[in-house]
Parts: C-alpha cells; sequence; structure tokens
C-alpha cells in the first residue's frame, strides 16, 4: 500500500510538468491549430535560463531562499515569454495565411534549430550540467511515505498558474479575444480585435508556463542539457491530446494521467523497459477510439 | 576602376605561387583517392596517419574526453622520442557527440577520406559496435581502449581491446557484493539502451545467484532519462542490501540521489561506467558511500602508471587521470608497439602484430592479448569518499 501511494506521489509530480508543458501546447492549438514542436525547446531554454538566473540572483540574495527561487522562476518565464513571441514572429508570422501543413514542417524545423545551435560549444554545449539547487530542501516522511518538499512545490505551482491561465481565458477581455480568435479568426479580426497581438500573446503565454515546467523540472532532476526538452516534450504533447488537445484542464488531467502510468509502469519488473512505449501506445489508443481526446468534445469551445 | 582589385588580388595569390600549390594539392588529393589505405601509408613516407573516434561532447563526454587525453599524451611522447618506423604519428581525431549513428560516419569517413592505417576508439561498447564491423570490412586493424562487452571484439579479427570485458568485471562485482559488502539480496537497475549495461548485468546476476545471492528485482531505464522514481519506489519495497547499476555516469548521479530522496540508504555499486568527475558535480553528497569497479587507480600501480600520472598532470593542467585516460593511453602504446614489430603500415601485418602482444608493460598492468583478443588484466575496487575516489582492493584475473 505504501509503495502504491509512494508511485502516486512520484506520478503527480511528473505528471504536473507535464502537465504544465502539455497547456502551452493546447493553447496554441486552440487559437492557432497547429502544433509548436518547438515547445519542448523553449522547455529547455527556460532551464537553461534558470541556470544562468541563480548566479546572478544569489549575488543579492543568498543562496538557496524561496524568494530567490521565485525571483530566477519569474525572470525566466519573461525571457521565455519574450523568447516565444520572437518565435512565432521570425517563423510563423510570416506564414501565417500558408496551409497548416507548411506551418507544422516549419516548427519541427525551429525546433530541430534550436536543440542542435544549443549543442554547439558556444552556446550550451552537449554536456549535461548541474542545475544550481534554488530552494533549500526537506522530506517528510509519513506512514511509510517520503514527500519531498520539491514534489510539493511543482504541485503548487502547478495548480497556481493553472487557476492563473483559467483566470486569464475566461475572465479577462484579452482572454476573451484569445477565445474568440480561437472561435472565428475573421469575425474576430471585424470585430476590432487585433489578430497579431492576441497570437503574440498565446505564445507569449503557454512559452512562459514551458520556462516554468523547465525549471521545476530541472530543480527535481538535477541534470540539464540541450535534448532535455525533445522526450519530455513529446510526452508533455500526448498528454495534451489524451486529455483532448485545445482543452485547457484536459490538458492538465493528461499530464497528471500519462506521469502516473509511467511511474507506476516503471515499476514493474519486465514493464519498466516500456514506459515510453507506454505513453505512445496510450496516443495511439486513444486516438482509434476517441479522436478528440478524454475531456474534448465534438464541439468544443477552444480555449 | 571595377576591375582593378580583382587584378590585385590575382597578382598577389601567383606571386605567392599559391595557385600552383593548390592545384598540385587537388591533384594529390585525386591520386590519393584510388589507392588503398594501406599501400598509401607505406609509399608516402610521411606521417603514419591513425584515426580516434571519441565522445567528446554530449551525455557521455567525459568518458571521451579522458581516453582522447590519454591517447594524444601517448602520440605526443611517442613522436618526442623520434616516432614509429622512422616516421611521426598522426592522430586523426573525430567526435561522434555520443549520438548513435554518428560513430559509423565519422569512421567512414576516417577510412575513406583520410585513409586511416589503424583505428583506436571508444569507451562505450554501444558505440565501439557501431565501428567494429566497418573497421573489420576495410581490414583497419582496431583498438578499443575500453569497451568491456564481449560482443565488441567478437565483431572479427580486426578488432581487439587493452581492458578486461564485462564476464570479468560482473563476476568481480557480484564476488565484491557477496563478500565484501555481505550483501543476500541485490536489486538490479539496467540501462536497456547500453549493450555495455545489459552484458554487466547479466554476467553480475549469474555470479552473484551462484554464489548464493538473491536478485530481489530486476528493473529497467533508458538511457537519458530523468525520472528513476518509479523504479526505485518498487526497488525500495523490496528491501534489497544493495543496488547494482551497471549504467553511465550522468543516469547514475541521478539515481544516486533520487534513491537517496526516497530514504534508500543502502549503498550502489556499479561498474566503470561510473567513473567521472561528473559524478560528484551531479550526484554530490548523494554518491557518497557508494562503490565501482574500473580499470586502474592512480593510488596504486607500477613505476610506469606513477610517471603516467605526473606526465599526465603536467600536460593537462593539473587533472587527475582517471582510468579510461589510463586505457586511452595504453591503446595508442600497444598500437605503436604493434606497428614498430610489424615494420609496416599494411593491415593484415598491424593486425597480427597486435594479435602477438605478450606481457606489453603499459600503464594499467602488463597487457597479453589473447585468443579472443582481449586482454586479460586485474580490476580496481573503489569507493566513493568525501567527493573522491577511494582505493580499496585489486582483483587479479
Amino acid at each position: 500500500m505504501a509503495e502504491f501511494l509512494q508511485q502516486l506521489i512520484n506520478g503527480l509530480a511528473l505528471g504536473a510538468i507535464y502537465a504544465l508543458i502539455a497547456l502551452g501546447y493546447t493553447m496554441v492549438y486552440g487559437v492557432l491549430r497547429f502544433i509548436n514542436f518547438a515547445h519542448g525547446d523553449v522547455f529547455m531554454l527556460g532551464a537553461f535560463a534558470g541556470y544562468y538566473l541563480a548566479p546572478l540572483v544569489n549575488r543579492c540574495l543568498p543562496a538557496q531562499s524561496y524568494l530567490g527561487g521565485a525571483i530566477v522562476l519569474v525572470l525566466a518565464m519573461l525571457i521565455c515569454a519574450v523568447l516565444g513571441m520572437l518565435i512565432e514572429f521570425l517563423a510563423y508570422r510570416p506564414l501565417r495565411n500558408r496551409p497548416k501543413l507548411t506551418v507544422l514542417i516549419t516548427a519541427i524545423g525551429v525546433s530541430l534549430f534550436i536543440e542542435y545551435s544549443c549543442q554547439h560549444e558556444a552556446i550550451f554545449g552537449a554536456a549535461p550540467r548541474k542545475f544550481p539547487d534554488l530552494i533549500p530542501t526537506t522530506a517528510w516522511h509519513f506512514w511509510g511515505l517520503v514527500l519531498s518538499s520539491n514534489q510539493v512545490i511543482v504541485l503548487a505551482t502547478t495548480l497556481l498558474l493553472l487557476g492563473g491561465l483559467s483566470y486569464i481565458v475566461k475572465r479577462t477581455r484579452i482572454g476573451t479575444a484569445m477565445r474568440a480568435v480561437a472561435f472565428n479568426e475573421q469575425a474576430a479580426a471585424l470585430m476590432g480585435v487585433n489578430i497579431n497581438s492576441i497570437i503574440s500573446f498565446t505564445f507569449a503565454l503557454g512559452s512562459a508556463l514551458a520556462a516554468a515546467g523547465g525549471i521545476l523540472f530541472a530543480m527535481n532532476y538535477a541534470s540539464i542539457e540541450p535534448l532535455m526538452g525533445v522526450q519530455t516534450g513529446l510526452k508533455a504533447f500526448i498528454a495534451a491530446v489524451f486529455g483532448g488537445i485545445g482543452n485547457l484542464p484536459g490538458a492538465a488531467l493528461g499530464g497528471g494521467i500519462l506521469g502516473v502510468i509511467e511511474t507506476y509502469a516503471g515499476g514493474i519488473p519486465g514493464l519498466s523497459n516500456y514506459r515510453d512505449g507506454i505513453a505512445f501506445a496510450i496516443l495511439i489508443l486513444v486516438l482509434l477510439f476517441r479522436p478528440a481526446g478524454l475531456l474534448g468534445k465534438q464541439q468544443t469551445e477552444k480555449v | 576602376m571595377k576591375t582593378q582589385p580583382m587584378k590585385t588580388i590575382f597578382r598577389n595569390l601567383s606571386g605567392q605561387h599559391a595557385l600552383p600549390t593548390a592545384l598540385a594539392l587537388v591533384s594529390l588529393l585525386i591520386a590519393g583517392c584510388n589507392k588503398p589505405a594501406s599501400d598509401q601509408g607505406d609509399s608516402s613516407g610521411g606521417v603514419i596517419k591513425i584515426g580516434e573516434f571519441a565522445s567528446l561532447t554530449g551525455k557521455d563526454a567525459t568518458f571521451g574526453v579522458s581516453s582522447h587525453e590519454g591517447t594524444v599524451m601517448a602520440i605526443e611522447e611517442i613522436n618526442a622520442a623520434g616516432g614509429v618506423l622512422g616516421r611521426k604519428l598522426e592522430l586523426l581525431t573525430e567526435d561522434n557527440q555520443c549520438k548513435a549513428g554518428e560513430t559509423a560516419t565519422v569512421v567512414n569517413k576516417l577510412i575513406a577520406r583520410d585513409n586511416v592505417v589503424a583505428m583506436l576508439g571508444e569507451v562505450a561498447s554501444s558505440r565501439s559496435l557501431e565501428a567494429a564491423p566497418i573497421c573489420q570490412a576495410n581490414k583497419i586493424p582496431m583498438i578499443s581502449p575500453s569497451s568491456t562487452n564481449p560482443k565488441v571484439t567478437e565483431t572479427g579479427d580486426y578488432i581487439f581491446r587493452v581492458c578486461f570485458i564485462d564476464p570479468f568485471q560482473g563476476t568481480v562485482m557480484a564476488n565484491f557484493a557477496t563478500k565484501t559488502l555481505k550483501a543476500k539480496r541485490v536489486a538490479v537497475l539496467t540501462d536497456v539502451k547500453s549493450d555495455y549495461s545489459k552484458g554487466l548485468a547479466k554476467f553480475f546476476k549469474e555470479r552473484f545467484v551462484a554464489n548464493g545471492g538473491e536478485i530481489v528485482t530486476e528493473l529497467d531505464y533508458n538511457g537519458g532519462d530523468k525520472d528513476f522514481k518509479g523504479q526505485l519506489t518498487a526497488i525500495k519495497a523490496a528491501n534489497p542490501d544493495g543496488i547494482f547499476v551497471p549504467g553511465y555516469y550522468t543516469e547514475c548521479a541521478l539515481i544516486s540521489i533520487q534513491a537517496r530522496q526516497l530514504g534508500i540508504t543502502v549503498p550502489l555499486f556499479g561498474g566503470d561506467g561510473w567513473e567521472s568527475e561528473k559524478l560528484f558535480e551531479i550526484g554530490g553528497p548523494a554518491v557518497e558511500g557508494c562503490y565501482l569497479s574500473t580499470h586502474y587507480s592512480p593510488a596504486v600501480g607500477s613505476e610506469l602508471s606513477k610517471k603516467f600520472v605526473e606526465n599526465y598532470k603536467k600536460r593537462w593542467n593539473g587533472k587527475t587521470p582517471d582510468a579510461l585516460a589510463a586505457c586511452g593511453y595504453d591503446s595508442a602504446l600497444v598500437l605503436a608497439d604493434a606497428i614498430r614489430r610489424a615494420g609496416s603500415t599494411e593491415g593484415q601485418k598491424i593486425r597480427d602484430a597486435i594479435a602477438a602482444t605478450k606481457s606489453f608493460p603499459a600503464v594499467t598492468g602488463a597487457i597479453t592479448i589473447n585468443e579472443k583478443r582481449d586482454a586479460t588484466k586485474s580490476a580496481v575496487i573503489l569507493k566513493i569518499k568525501d567527493g573522491k575516489y577511494e582505493y580499496l582492493e585489486t582483483v587479479g584475473p
């Protein structure tokens, strides 16, 4: 029983990170109807932003403080928000009126470009690095279970950001505009919505979430490298499809379930080998039996 | 006005004989391409080209860098002493970036375009296994400094190594677990993407069970994974006395951290894949009290070994050599010795000379190449203490 609950804790902490990244995929899809495959790389850039920011922040604040950690997190999110807007402006905006497939291929190109240029020695280099300990960590032991403060922070941050995102999308003017663009781009433009700035904002928001995911991931799994976003990004994409792409709570649910399934599979002898295979098998099954995903409906309201 | 700069450039070029030289070079290249590698080496009388493929960047880069530094130092020392057969050695190094598939590309390039007479490389068995069939097909002798999976030299009669193999390393660690750690119940966590890890796990299990031990659970991961909590939680529930992790340092460090986070206090132990400075950088206090087997320790050894440590520190800014650096050094020495004895740079003759290597005095101990083209050597066991490797014991072959 203790093992079962422990795996649940592990799985949810992992799933929370998938969920954060999945939110970015799903939001861009909701508004633009295309998969931004470079999203996983923005996640990686977020982790590296944290890596370089941490020593700077530590000059003014004592190392391993909650405030310092929060500042690093917010700054990295800002940097990645700008990067996300830049990627959209340079790579996707010129192709806005082209077929969706063109943009999709470009997204893969952008992803490969970021991954391989970052592996160059002059940028990050390919060797893994140790991510600094941003905040003090403790672990609580109870009923034979171990809960680390990092895991709690990951879950809390994810819930907080999910709440914030829902608020922005549902309650604010810009969120209403986003939903309008998602619903009908032309009609929204005719109603006076500035399409370009809304799309930029969507990318900024998604990329900021990816950066948060990157920092939380690096806090838990101390080594970072330029290809860290490939596998994690793919898993988050699966989580988004699993929950129903274009649907915000769906992405969070999908991430959580995927993290838990993966963790349980990892703990079963003979099956641990197929951990990633199981994740991809889920994607195929969902696409076969519920193409719209768990929470997706035929006529769902997108973002 | 417009043609003036062009003219000046042209005049400058021809004035320095750049154009004729370039033409001569091109014709040389074209002529060189048509000849088989070994012939060209003999007739040219210039340098002897030796290829090296190494993982200088990427996931397991410290392996490649250490091994490369050892190799470079050996080549420099040989050249300083006058070279081989009156000719200097030239080491051509290509980086495979730790990527699957990249090794085949760079090895083909070294053989086809650079016409190397022999090949050195690499640490990771999976990547040596990529290079071996290519070297075998081209009849280019290859010496792996530290790939321990038996399959590497089984590829063919042109493939050699100057280190021990996993059946030996696995046995050493199984005996260590039984006798020194007094472990009865051990969990095994294998990297299924690595031939090295799978081989080592298999031989460890066979011996450990034969010693009367019990493998309480066997779990797998994929090299490059970051999250091991699923596996480690299951291992914790199985309540072992020790965990055998035959992996590479990046994952081993993360596994150690997550094991400690989950409250697992028993020692983790593995093979030579653990040996890297990065293990301490990433793992920090979590790797304290873990054990590993490897080829060599600077703490013990012959006069030759002491001299090697001294020269290595001088050559590489005070860095202490690890086992992989020593193996890289030895691989180049064995190759140079074979070329000297062969009296030729022909592939076949070098091959025969390497195969005949007997009690060659090397840094990691005397090297004798056996009929399976492997070296029979002893292993050392190290303990991690205070962020350093501490020598524990030497186990004979």
